[in-house]
C-alpha cells in the first residue's frame, strides 16, 4: 500500500502493525542531536523549523551525498534513544515516527492517545534504501552534520508498520 | 637488521581498508546470507533479499553498504623487527581513517568528547589496540564498527562458581536484550577469562573471525555449536521482525583468569559485521 504525506489522521487509523506500506512525499531527518536541539527550542518557546502536523521524523543521518545522486546512504537508527524526547514531540503535534527496534511504554501510550504511527525500516539496507530519496534540502541545524534536519522527498520508501494507533506492536511474539 | 615499513604505506592500506569495508560486505557473510534466503519465509525471507540487494548496490554504485560507517577499530599485529619510519605509527592509521572516510564518501560519525559531542568530521580518533609478536611481519585490521548493535554489547564481571551455565545464560539474555536495535542477523563475539578489559578486547577480536571459524577446545566449540542453535531459536528473525535467521555465528575467545574471577564480554557484530585486513 502506499501512503501520502501529510498523513491524515484517517490514513493512520489505517494501518495495522505488521503491514509493509510505501512513503511518498516529504520526511524530515532528527537523530540524537537534531532532538537536544528541538527540545531547547520548545523550552525556550520558539517555533518548530518545520510543521509537525500530519508529518513523519526519520531517526536517521545520511551518508555524504556522491555526485550525481540524491542522496547517499541512509537508513534508520534505534529508535529507543528518542524515547526520552518523543512523547513531548507527539503531543506538539508530530504524527510519526520512522526507526528500527523497540520503543519504551510511554511512546506507545502517546502514539495511542494521539493517533501516532511508529514504522521501522531495515537497518543496514541504506544504499536500497537511498534509491528511494528524489531529493534533499537542510532545513536546519546545519552546523550538526549527519545529524541536521534534512527534508527529504522520497517516492515509495517501504516501511513496516511497528506501532499502530491502537497500540498493537509488531515486536511482541 | 629490522624491516622497515614506511608510514605512507600505512596511511595508503588504512585508507583502502575502510573504503572496502564499508561497500563490500565480507564474502563469507554474503556467501551465508545467499544460503539462509532458502530457509526463511514471508517477511524474514524478504528482507534477506532486500539485504543481498543493497549489497550488490552498494558494490555497483560504490556506496555504504550502511549509512552508520561506524567507528574505526583497528588491530595492528606488528613484528618486533619492524621499524616504522617518517612518522608515528598512530597518527598514520588516524591519517588513513581521514583519507578514507572523506575520499569514500563515508559518514563521520565520532564526536570528540562523550559529554559535549562536538562532531570531529573526519572521522578520526580510531580506536587502536596493538600486539607486538615475534618476526618482522606487520598485519592490520581494520573494523568499522556500528553502533545499533555496539551499544547493544555488554561486560560482566561474573564469579567462578556462576559457572558455564552463567556464562551461557549472560550471553542468551544480551542476545534477546539486542533484539532488532542490533540489526540481526548479528554475529555474536564473547571473551571468557583475562582481566576486565581483556575479555572486551578477546569479544571485540572474536567478530573478525571468519564464520566457520571456531574455538580449538572441543569443549567450547561445543558451547558456541549450543548457543548458536538457542539464539536461532529465539525466533527474533532478519531485522528483528521474526523468522529462523537471528544469529550467522556466535565466537568465544578464551584467556586464563584469577583465581576469584570469571569476566565475561558480549560484543554484537550486525549483518553486515564490516571488517578487512591486510599484510605488508
Ligand atoms: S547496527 Fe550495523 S547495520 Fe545496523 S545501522 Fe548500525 S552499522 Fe548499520
Amino acid at each position: 500500500m502506499e501512503i501520502f504525506t501529510p498523513l491524515t489522521t484517517d490514513a493512520i487509523k489505517g494501518l495495522k502493525a505488521g503491514q509493509m506500506v510505501h512513503i511518498t512525499g516529504h520526511i524530515y531527518t532528527a537523530r540524537d542531536a537534531a532532538h537536544g536541539r528541538l527540545i531547547e527550542l520548545l523550552e525556550a518557546g520558539r517555533p518548530m523549523p518545520f510543521d509537525f502536523d500530519g508529518n513523519i521524523v526519520f531517526y536517521a543521518g545520511p551518508a555524504p551525498t556522491p555526485e550525481g545522486a540524491a542522496c547517499g546512504s541512509i537508513g534508520p537508527t534505534t529508535a529507543g534513544r528518542m524515547d526520552l524526547y518523543a512523547p513531548t514531540l507527539i503531543k506538539q503535534g508530530l504524527k510519526a515516527m520512522i526507526g528500527k527496534g523497540l520503543r519504551n511504554d510511554k511512546v506507545v501510550a502517546a502514539i495511542k492517545d494521539y493517533d501516532g504511527v511508529y514504522f521501522v525500516g531495515v537497518g543496514g539496507v541504506a544504499a536500497l534504501m537511498s534509491k528511494c530519496v528524489t531529493h534533499v534540502e537542510v532545513v536546519a541545524f546545519d552546523d550538526l552534520g549527519t545529524e541536521a534536519i534534512r527534508r527529504l522527498t522520497v517516492e515509495k520508501m517501504p516501511v513496516i508498520v511497528a506501532i499502530d494507533s491502537e497500540g498493537r506492536n509488531v515486536y511482541e511474539r | 637488521m629490522p624491516r622497515k615499513i614506511h608510514v605512507n604505506d600505512i596511511i595508503k592500506t588504512v585508507e583502502e581498508l575502510c573504503i572496502k569495508a564499508c561497500v563490500v560486505v565480507p564474502c563469507d557473510i554474503r556467501r551465508f546470507m545467499e544460503g539462509a534466503v532458502e530457509k526463511e519465509e514471508g517477511l524474514g525471507k524478504q528482507i534477506l533479499q532486500d539485504m543481498l540487494k543493497n549489497q550488490d548496490i552498494a558494490i555497483a554504485d560504490n556506496l555504504p553498504i550502511c549509512q552508520d560507517t561506524g567507528m574505526v577499530v583497528v588491530f595492528v599485529t606488528i613484528g618486533q623487527d619492524v621499524q616504522i619510519e617518517g612518522g608515528s605509527l598512530g597518527d598514520a592509521i588516524n591519517q588513513g581513517v581521514r583519507d578514507g572516510y572523506e575520499k569514500g564518501l563515508l559518514r563521520k560519525s565520532v564526536v570528540a568528547d562523550p559529554i559535549n559531542r562536538v562532531n570531529t568530521k573526519d572521522n578520526t580518533p580510531a580506536v587502536i589496540h596493538y600486539n607486538i609478536v615475534e618476526g618482522d611481519g606487520f598485519h592490520i585490521t581494520v573494523s568499522p564498527k556500528g553502533f545499533g548493535s555496539e551499544n547493544m554489547s555488554r561486560l560482566k564481571m561474573l564469579v567462578p562458581s556462576d559457572g558455564i551455565e552463567g556464562v551461557k545464560k549472560f550471553i542468551i539474555e544480551t542476545v534477546v536484550a539486542a533484539d532488532a536495535n542490533a540489526c540481526p542477523p548479528i554475529v555474536v563475539g564473547v571473551g571468557v577469562g583475562g582481566s576486565f578489559e581483556k575479555s572486551a578486547i578477546m569479544a571485540k577480536e572474536a567478530l573478525m573471525k571468519p564464520l566457520d571459524a571456531h574455538h580449538p577446545d572441543p569443549f567450547w566449540h561445543n558451547i558456541e555449536k549450543e548457543l548458536l542453535a538457542e539464539i536461532n531459536n529465539l525466533g527474533i528473525g532478519p531485522a528483528g521482525l521474526g523468522g529462523r535467521l537471528t544469529a550467522m555465528a556466535v565466537h568465544i575467545n578464551t584467556y586464563a583468569t584469577h583465581i576469584a574471577g570469571l569476566p565475561l564480554a558480549v560484543n554484537i557484530g550486525c549483518h553486515v559485521n564490516r571488517h578487512e585486513e591486510a599484510s605488508l
